[in-house]
This record gives C-alpha cells, sequence and structure tokens, in this order.
C-alpha cells in the first residue's frame, strides 16, 4: 500500500470518517459544476428537501453546450436555452457563483478555475465531469463524479469513495523538438492501455514533468482518466506557486507564504512508498497520433498502423472494429492520412501556450488551410481569447484560413452546433477519438496535439510538424 | 430511500466487445436535457443504427432479449466520460444488474449510487454466460450478491465486488446521501481544520 505520497497525504486530511459501507467520508474544498450534468442533482435535491451547506465551495460555469458563433440568448438551440435556465435558477436558488459567457470569467470548466486560482495544491476537487483530473497539475487530488455524487457533494460537500492505489509514472529526459505534453500522455496511454490505471491515482513525476509549464502538466493530467486512472498529479513545486501568485483567487501576503509553506509539506515525500512505478524515456518519444477508437490507439507519426497480433488477443476485437470504423489498414502510414476537419481547443489544449504553438507553427509554415478542410480553433476560456487576442494569434490564424471562435467544448464532443457530418475525419487537440464522439455516428477523430493539428489543417493530411519546424529553424540559421 | 439489493433474477441480455464507452452507451446529443426520464429509448442509438445498416441487430433491438433485466458485457465497460446519462440510460431501458469482466471505475460509481450492482466474473465465464444467453434467450439468471455467484442452467459463476459497494447494496446503503449528511458535523470540523478553508490565516 502507498504511504507518504502526495495522494495519502491529501486524502488522509480531507478524509471525514469511514462510513458504515466501509468506505470513507471524504471532504471536497472545490466542487465545480456545468450545466449537462447538475440539472439532475438540483432536481434530487429539491426532491428530498436538502439544502447546499457549503455555496461558496460550489463554482459553476457554462462550457458544453455553449454556441461558439453566435452567442446571443436565447440559444437557437431550445433545448440548449433550457439547459442555460436551468442551470441560472439553480445557481440563483442556491447562492452559487455562475461564470456567464460575456463576464470575461467563462469557459471550459477545467480551464477557468486553474486560471482563476481556485484550484489550489493540497485540494480534493470534483466536478461532474471526467476530465477533472486536470486540476491535479497543481498537487489537487481531483474526481471526476456522477450526477448522483453531483447531489452528494452538493448536500454534503463530501462524497463516499473508497482509497485508490497510487502508480507513479516516472518519465525523464528532454522532448524533442515538436513533441509536446500531449505526445507525452498519448505515449504513455500507448503503453499503459486504456484501462491499465484502473484503481489507480497516477503520479507524474521525473526530470521530464519537472520541466513542463503548468498548461502542459494539466494537459498530461487531463488524459490520466483514458489510461483507466480515476486521477492523475504532479507535485506542486516553484512552477506551480509562480503560476499562482498574483491569480484572483490565490492566497496573498502573508497567507501565501504560509501556503507555499503548506503547499511544499503535502507533496510526496523522498519516503514516498507506491503500489507501482512505471519509467518513460522522453527521448523516445515521437509526435504521436492515434489511428483507432481508444486514446491509447496512439503511434508515432512516423509508424505504421499496427497488426492485430501485435495486441493482446483479448484486445483483437476492438482492433478489428477500429480498423473497420476507421477505415484505414495495418501497415498502412499514419502520416498522408487525408483530414476533413481540422480542431484546435478543449480542456487538454485549449489554453494560451498551446494556442501559440500552433500559431507559430501556421506562421513557419506560411500556408493557408487546404482547400478540402475546415479548420478552427475554439479558444478554452474568454480569458484564454482574449489574451490570445492581445498577442494577436486570432490574426495569424484567421490570415491562414481558420475560423475564430468563442470559447467553449466545442467540437470535443458537439453538444453545440460544431460537429463531424457523416463520414469526416478530424484531426483533433482534444481527447477522445470514441465512435461518433464528434457529433457524427461515422465520424472519425484523430488525436495529436495543437501542433500537429495546425500542420494537418495546412497540408490538408496528417503531416510531422517537425519537418516545417526544422524547415524554419534551418532558415531562421541561414 | 435506500433499499437491500441481494438476489436479482431474471431474463439476461449479452453484449459483447470490450471498451465500449459511455458515448457509445448515450450520445452527447442526448445528454441535451434536465432530466433522465425518456433516456432508456436511446441507449446504443448510434450502435443500433449502424447494426440495421448493416443487416444486423444490436442485441438491444434483438426480440429475443426484449424486457430482460440483466445485462452481460465484456471488460472496461462504460469508460469515457462520468455522464450519469449513460447509466440511467441503461437503466431506464429495463437493466437492474450488470454483469462483466470489469467496468470503468467512474460508470461503477455512478452505477452504485443509482443501485444498480456491477459485479465482475473471469473472462471464461463470461463468454459461457454470453453463450448460454444467445443458445436460450429464455434462460433465467440469477445474480446473488450474498453469495457472490451467478447461477444460470445448471452452472453457477463465482462474481465478485469490492467490499465497501457489496456490503452498500447488501445493508440498502447503497444510496450515500443520507449517510453522508447525517455526518455533516464531523465534516465542518474536518473542513475548519483545512488550511486553506481557512484561508491559510
Ligand atoms: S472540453 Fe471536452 S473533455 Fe473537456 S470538459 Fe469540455 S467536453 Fe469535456
Amino acid at each position: 500500500m502507498s504511504s507518504r505520497t502526495l495522494f495519502d497525504k491529501v486524502w488522509d486530511l480531507h478524509a471525514v470518517r469511514a462510513l458504515p459501507s466501509g468506505q470513507t467520508q471524504l471532504f471536497i474544498g472545490l466542487h465545480l459544476i456545468h450545466e449537462v450534468t447538475s440539472p439532475q442533482a438540483f432536481a434530487m435535491l429539491r426532491e428530498r428537501g436538502l439544502k447546499v451547506p457549503f455555496p461558496e465551495r460550489t463554482v459553476a460555469t457554462v462550457d458544453h453546450i455553449v454556441p461558439t458563433e453566435d452567442q446571443s440568448r436565447p440559444y437557437a438551440d431550445t433545448l440548449a436555452e433550457e439547459m442555460m435556465v436551468a442551470i441560472e435558477t439553480n445557481c440563483r436558488e442556491f447562492g452559487i457563483r455562475l461564470f456567464q459567457p460575456g463576464s470575461g470569467k467563462q469557459g471550459v470548466v477545467h480551464i477557468i478555475a486553474p486560471e482563476q486560482g481556485l484550484t489550489l495544491p493540497g485540494m480534493t476537487v470534483a466536478c461532474g465531469d471526467s476530465h477533472t483530473a486536470t486540476h491535479g497539475a497543481f498537487g489537487a487530488i481531483a474526481f471526476g463524479i456522477g450526477t448522483s455524487q453531483v447531489r452528494d457533494v452538493l448536500a454534503s460537500q463530501t462524497l463516499s469513495m473508497s482509497r485508490l492505489k497510487v502508480r507513479k509514472i516516472q518519465v525523464d529526459g528532454a522532448l524533442r523538438p515538436g513533441v509536446y505534453a500531449k505526445d507525452l500522455i498519448l505515449h504513455v496511454l500507448r503503453h499503459l492501455t486504456a484501462k491499465g490505471g484502473v484503481g489507480f491515482a497516477y503520479e507524474f513525476a521525473g526530470s521530464t514533468i519537472d520541466a513542463l509549464s503548468m498548461e502542459e502538466r494539466m494537459t498530461v493530467c487531463n488524459m490520466a482518466i483514458e489510461g483507466g486512472a480515476r486521477c492523475g498529479y504532479v507535485n506542486p513545486d516553484q512552477i506551480t506557486f509562480d503560476y499562482l501568485k498574483g491569480r484572483e483567487h490565490a492566497p496573498t501576503g502573508a497567507a501565501w507564504e504560509r501556503a507555499v509553506a503548506w503547499w511544499k509539506q503535502v507533496a510526496s515525500g523522498a519516503d514516498a512508498v507506491f503500489d507501482d512505478v512505471r519509467t518513460f524515456t522522453a527521448e523516445e518519444i515521437e509526435p504521436t497520433v492515434t489511428w483507432g477508437i481508444s486514446p491509447d490507439h496512439g503511434i508515432g507519426v512516423g509508424e505504421t498502423i499496427p497488426a492485430r497480433d501485435s495486441f493482446a488477443k483479448e484486445e483483437w476485437a476492438t482492433i478489428d472494429e477500429a480498423y473497420q470504423y476507421m477505415d484505414l489498414k495495418a501497415g498502412s502510414r499514419i502520416a498522408g492520412v487525408p483530414i476533413d476537419v481540422a480542431f484546435i481547443g478543449s480542456c487538454t489544449n485549449g489554453r494560451l501556450s498551446d494556442l501559440r504553438e500552433a500559431a507559430r507553427v501556421v506562421g513557419a509554415h506560411g500556408g493557408t488551410v487546404a482547400k478540402t478542410v475546415k479548420a478552427f480553433v475554439v479558444p478554452g476560456s474568454e480569458a484564454v481569447k482574449v489574451a490570445a487576442e492581445a498577442e494577436g494569434l486570432d490574426k495569424i490564424f484567421t490570415a491562414h484560413g481558420f475560423e475564430w471562435r468563442n470559447a467553449g467544448c466545442s467540437m470535443c464532443l458537439a453538444m453545440n452546433p460544431d460537429k463531424l457530418i457523416g463520414r469526416q475525419i478530424s484531426a483533433s487537440s482534444s481527447n477522445r477519438n470514441f465512435k461518433g464522439r464528434q457529433g457524427s455516428p461515422a465520424g472519425r477523430t484523430l488525436l495529436m496535439s495543437p501542433a500537429m493539428v495546425a500542420i494537418a489543417a495546412l497540408e490538408g493530411r496528417v503531416t510531422d510538424v517537425r519537418t516545417v519546424l526544422q524547415r524554419s529553424a534551418a532558415s531562421s540559421k541561414s | 430511500m435506500s433499499s437491500i439489493v441481494s438476489t436479482i433474477a431474471g431474463r439476461a441480455v449479452p453484449l459483447r466487445g470490450n471498451d465500449i464507452d459511455t458515448d457509445r452507451i448515450i450520445p452527447a446529443r442526448y445528454l441535451r436535457c434536465v432530466t433522465f426520464d425518456g433516456l432508456g429509448q436511446f441507449a446504443f442509438e448510434d450502435d443500433r443504427t449502424q447494426l440495421r445498416a448493416q443487416g444486423k441487430t444490436h442485441p438491444f433491438d434483438d426480440p429475443r432479449f426484449a424486457g430482460a433485466s440483466v445485462l452481460v458485457v465484456s471488460s472496461n465497460f462504460g469508460c469515457g466520460s462520468s455522464r450519469e446519462h449513460a447509466p440511467q440510460a441503461i437503466a431506464k431501458w429495463g437493466i437492474t444488474v450488470i454483469v462483466g469482466i470489469s467496468f470503468s471505475e467512474i460508470f461503477f460509481g455512478n452505477c452504485v449510487a443509482m443501485g444498480v450492482p456491477c459485479l465482475r466474473a473471469s473472462a471464461v465465464d463470461i463468454e459461457s454466460l454470453h453463450d448460454a444467453i444467445e443458445r436460450d434467450p429464455a434462460c433465467e439468471v440469477t445474480v446473488d450478491l450474498s453469495k457472490n455467484e451467478i447461477r444460470f442452467g445448471a452452472r453457477a459463476i463465482p462474481a465478485t465486488m469490492a467490499d465497501g459497494p457489496r456490503k452498500q447494496f447488501l445493508t440498502g446503503q447503497w444510496d450515500a446521501v443520507g449517510e453522508l449528511v447525517s455526518g455533516i458535523t464531523a465534516v465542518r470540523g474536518t473542513a475548519a481544520g483545512l488550511p486553506y478553508v481557512r484561508k491559510f490565516a
């Protein structure tokens, strides 16, 4: 059993008591809600006459259904409008802060909480959304939960949970140029599989992780859930503290000093014991692209689509289904596969540094979006949008044929008007390539880094981003 | 609200395939709703439509399995998003218990909160259960949580669930909210001890 890890320390600090079932009643420091998974929870509260005892510990926003083009109310989609009205009414009635479009604070729930300094190290975080794991980048223990559990947190600020095992994912070395945090996590998923993390919390550590920015750490932790782990985290360090300092809800003055001292204590100690350790080497990671229907179906952009017998026998049925659904054959190259849609955004890769890197690739390439491709960029939050526009990133994108949108989840899950059509195939910076994920029951998704999406949009096909980065590096030297 | 869940018997529906994710269980377009009512008819909607187009029949469309209450799946069932709409759709279709090789954690937790037990059995045993129901769709399957076994025909196969949730079902405490709310004084105590709740004062 693990001990002295950040997970163990945070768990013990938040454990209220053992429940008769043997599970732990766990206090939740920050509860985030959005319009899709909360209305039924509020209905359950009303049904039973339950109150919200800690309304200041819940924060709401709208992200999944908001249109990224015309945001005027009422929304054209009446079901979406009904959900907006529901969250507005619920937040008003129960005294919960709601960040609405136009407030400057709206955006994908996992992007706005960190950028406002709401997510802090040593906290427990819960949200009715599986990518809550993102907040682990700060050294928080962050769980995605279902709607009945959203009700539980609203009614008691606690969850009934069983302790997880802790697996350390040690990554050492320097990522090569053109290789990003997204490639790192796709590489880890490929090797540990989509279900390898069931029952675990993933601690990401090692020199590669230590060198990542907070935004990159968020990308990594965001996709821990795609490996089956309930949460992922990185120990807080100076990079974490520098990111938080001065953010709206971060502590200030003498409280800041005390906070940093406490945050340092909750990190896994040198004496931490893990249930399992897996190691990876950063130099071995290539720009990675998924070819199949599960996020662990990733391969290096230079590789060919793997043969069925390179997988465990239990996986063969899924692999056959993936070849058929994607219309891709074992042995064929992933590079060169034509795409129809390019999507840059989502809680995985919709932050400022993602947009900067994609814009840099676009500038270095110099071309415009291929005629056969629809390409759009959706900032993860209103704050990201404002910051990107201040740097002129929107101009770079639009000048090269990309659409520039308002903040939201958009085509990550296509609950708003942004959807694939028919058998269209997308190059997407999001996190899930499940069948039908991007709005068309037959639509296909290739997951990759925002830089790789940018180059795919321009070339009209999956392309190794290093070709353009090397070209521009060579020309800037000459 | 809660009640004891111990033995559930009924006809079963086989659903083969690993890693069936929540987007396939209930496509995102059906998440545009403020209640779970009416989701049952949309369970596996896209998979069903696709099979129909290929001239095949999804088990949820197969009249031989209509009215089944036991769902028999494969491994890593319910991976993907935390949407409770997925188990809700399955439950509203008529399922009261799920049996498989393994489940995604959030899906499993959602099912506990709804009073739908998910039991694990070995790949070999699940295979034979799939075969048995396909051979004889009228066959009655009994899921016995107190004995940790599943019985069908003349066979009994071992089936497991983690101790905590198992106890919750057997004692009728799967609906956690009452218990959690009853501990509110202790909750306030824990909160008061957390430096960030005190704003690092
Ligand atoms: S961006 Fe995608 S994964 Fe993230 S919260 Fe929105 S829908 Fe979920």
